[in-house]
């Protein structure tokens, strides 16, 4: 507790204790025609814990008169209290202590709220506890410790075991492993050696390691990870959006309600039904009642506290969700589509048979691993740790790559057309189909078939898992898009139980699928796109949410994602929905619970049923249930 | 351009009520308070002096929730 919240509650105790024991004395010494102690003694001492437990309430009511902000919970709370003391001055009955007593409650109240969310802001903010603090550069063998964000691009840093990485960049030195559990969810450390890449904010276990920076500080993962979840927040779902106006139209709406009931049903009566004026104080205290009911904070602190909550639960996960509104959207997401290759898959592609008739299978792959020197794809990745020997580019010339179908060059002074069948069709070379599955290279030197490779890729163990969670967690449809041959995609759709699968694509038409699946399931909830964040930049744009995974490191898919997975386990696109959809039931019971009660205390209240006790505890309990209810959605179930 | 302050606000309401009366000031383009983690991001209208804009901000925030703060 902070001090200014320690203050309140020695208060809200002193103010307590006081007035009981006032209620207890006047029992005994006030009550009855003769009275021990008579009034206007027992007004004068009420003051006394009424001003210790409200006299901040009514100095922020005045203050809000001064600067015409009237309608605020201040002035509520301060026309409600004075009312009902002046009432009880009229009837003379002497009970000050409802009063006192729905200041009390209102206090009660804002403390509870005040240390709640402290707390989970709090919990929340030692979850994604990522921040380095400071990085060490050696100076003539001494460690200095500075400012990250001081440190340039190239700077060599020692990061020892027990800290934190505080930059991202390549080891240079030394091997170690590391805790990434701040950033993937994942639990078992992760072994590095000399040569690899290292993100900062993971945890260096055993070993010293040297490492060289590749980025700036801003730059780097952790710096992205921060800003994103600490803007999370500020991206507003439509739930919020509706709470924020309704509060500003609840508040003055009950406000005018409750002058028109203090005044129009008394005068009705006396006007017509010729009623005494006694009646007046009755339909006041009603009046009264309505304001403390007034106050909208039950849904104002707990709605976006429940979005907060299930950022921050997805965040332990490893689940970066960009803002309240894509929490909303992914919680109404029926269709999810899937890229294949790195996301269901391993995207690692091995050379799993070689199938020649001209060459030798060495030399057929050493002239693949030649011709595709030049690409990026996984696919020429593999053919070089198949041929397994050092590449020489000077050998290659003429490189050409045909989009889509494969690429041509020049090797050794042979030209090599290495590529799918659509190529082998456009060339005019006849070759033989493989009865393998996977992806298959033709091969054709100086326009003679030359035989073809094998390549295929692995499912990841998950994704089968991932596929039915999906389905349990009511997720109607499942789509693959793929650039690999049908027979390849069709395999793997068989095998993971994903409903529909197309094929061949090129990566301008994954963007077309994905339109033409928004239109057709416009009334069917929302199309979530999961890729790895490699080439599909374009289509997590387009779809209405778009989830990049395994993105670690990669700028442009944390950029274009509306939610991100560290890790690349397709498990976590289940456990995000499941989060959202909690997440969005707390929202909804949170609404209609809070409205329910209070609307309903607001017609009890008008008919009379309801005193000023039944109002205070319908506001403050309402508030303190749904800030409890809203704090459940930090926690993720396994 | 956006800036991002610190602030200290006591209640979620009065947090809105913030971004409502800093809204209403002049040279700023469009902010959002952050009641749950306390921030506050000004985005302002071009040429606006930010230093200027950001004192009638916190003065216009005093008037509409006394308890509040902005660390400029």
């Amino acid at each position: 507790m902070t001090k200014k919240q320690k203050k309140v509650l020695i208060r809200i105790i002193i103010a307590a204790v006081l007035m009981v024991a006032l209620r207890i004395a006047y029992r005994f010494l006030g009550e009855g025609e003769n009275a021990l102690v008579k009034e206007p003694f027992w007004f004068i001492i009420y003051m006394v814990p009424y001003g210790i437990i409200g006299y901040d309430i009514l100095k922020k009511a005045f203050k809000g008169i001064l600067h015409r902000q009237v309608f605020d919970e201040n002035f509520l709370m301060a026309v409600a209290t004075i009312g009902a003391i002046v009432v009880a001055l009229i009837q003379k009955n002497g009970d000050y202590t409802e009063a006192i007593a729905v200041m009390l409650f209102y206090q009660i109240g804002e403390l509870f709220q005040s240390v709640a969310v402290g707390k989970s802001r709090r919990n929340i903010s030692e979850l994604m506890d990522i921040r380095p603090d400071y990085a060490n550069i050696e100076h003539d063998g001494t460690l200095e410790q500075v400012d990250p964000d001081e440190v340039e691009i190239g700077t060599t840093i020692v990061v020892q075991p027990g800290e934190k990485v505080p930059i991202d960049g390549l080891i240079i030195e030394g091997n170690s492993s590391l805790n990434t559990v701040a950033l993937t969810g994942e639990s078992v450390p992760r072994d590095v050696f000399a040569g690899d890449e290292i993100i900062s904010g993971s945890i260096n276990l055993t070993g010293v390691l040297k490492v060289r920076t590749t980025k700036e500080f801003g730059e780097s993962t952790v710096s992205k990870i921060l800003e994103l979840v600490e803007n999370a927040s500020s991206r507003k779902s439509k739930s919020e959006e509706f709470i924020a106006k309704f509060a500003r139209i609840y508040t003055p709406a009950v406000c005018y309600s409750a002058l028109a009931l203090a005044i129009l049903p008394p005068l009705v009566q006396i006007l017509f039904m010729h009623a005494s004026a006694e009646i007046w104080p009755v339909w006041i205290y009603r009046a009264l009642t309505f304001l403390v009911i007034s106050c909208p904070c039950a849904l104002v602190i707990s709605i976006p506290l429940s979005f907060f909550a299930g950022i921050g639960g997805a965040g332990k996960e490893g689940i970066l969700i960009k803002g309240s509104n894509y929490l909303e959207t992914l919680s109404k997401v029926q269709t999810v589509v899937f890229d294949k290759t790195g996301t269901l898959t391993k995207g690692v592609f091995e050379v799993t048979g070689v199938h020649h008739n001209l060459v030798e299978n060495e030399k057929l792959l050493e002239y693949a691993a030649h011709a595709e020197c030049a690409s990026s794809h996984p696919i020429s990745k593999s053919l070089q740790t198949a041929y397994g020997k050092e590449i020489d580019r000077n050998r290659v010339t003429d490189i050409e790559e045909v989009s889509g179908e494969g690429i041509l060059a020049t090797v050794d002074g042979v030209r090599v057309m290495i590529g799918n069948d659509k190529l082998m069709h456009r060339m005019e070379i006849r070759h033989i189909n493989c009865h393998c599955v996977g992806t298959i290279l033709h091969m054709a030197l100086d326009g003679n078939y030359a035989g073809h490779i094998v390549i295929s890729d692995v499912e990841k163990e998950n994704s089968e898992k991932a596929i039915s969670e999906l389905k349990k967690s009511g997720v109607k449809k499942t789509v693959m898009l793929t650039g690999d041959a049908k027979a390849v995609a069709e395999e793997v759709a068989g095998k993971l139980g994903v409903d529909e699968v197309r094929s061949e694509l090129l990566p301008a038409d994954k963007v077309t699928e994905v339109e033409r699946l928004l239109e057709e399931n416009k009334s069917n909830g929302k199309l979530a796109f999961v890729g790895d964040g490699i080439n599909d930049a374009p289509v997590l744009t387009r779809a209405d949410i778009g989830i990049a995974m395994g993105a670690m490191g990669s700028d442009a898919a944390i950029e274009a994602a509306d939610v991100v997975l560290m890790d690349d386990d397709p498990l976590k696109i289940a456990t995000a929905i499941r989060i959202s959809r909690k997440c969005l039931r707390i929202v909804y019971e949170n609404i209609t619970f809070a409205l329910v009660i209070k609307f309903g205390c607001l017609i009890l209240g008008a008919l009379g049923f309801a005193n000023m006790w039944l109002a205070i505890f319908a506001d403050v309990g309402v508030m303190v249930i749904a800030i409890l209810n809203a704090i459940r959605a930090l926690k993720v179930k396994k | 351009m956006k800036k991002t302050y610190k602030i200290e606000v006591d209640c979620a309401n009065c947090a809105n009520k913030m971004e409502d009366a800093t809204k209403k000031t002049e040279g700023v383009a469009a902010c959002t308070v952050n009641f749950m983690t306390q921030k506050m991001i000004v985005e302002f209208a071009e040429g606006a002096d930010e230093k200027a804009v950001m004192k009638q901000v916190l003065k216009n925030c005093k008037k509409v929730e006394d308890d509040c703060e902005i660390y400029l």
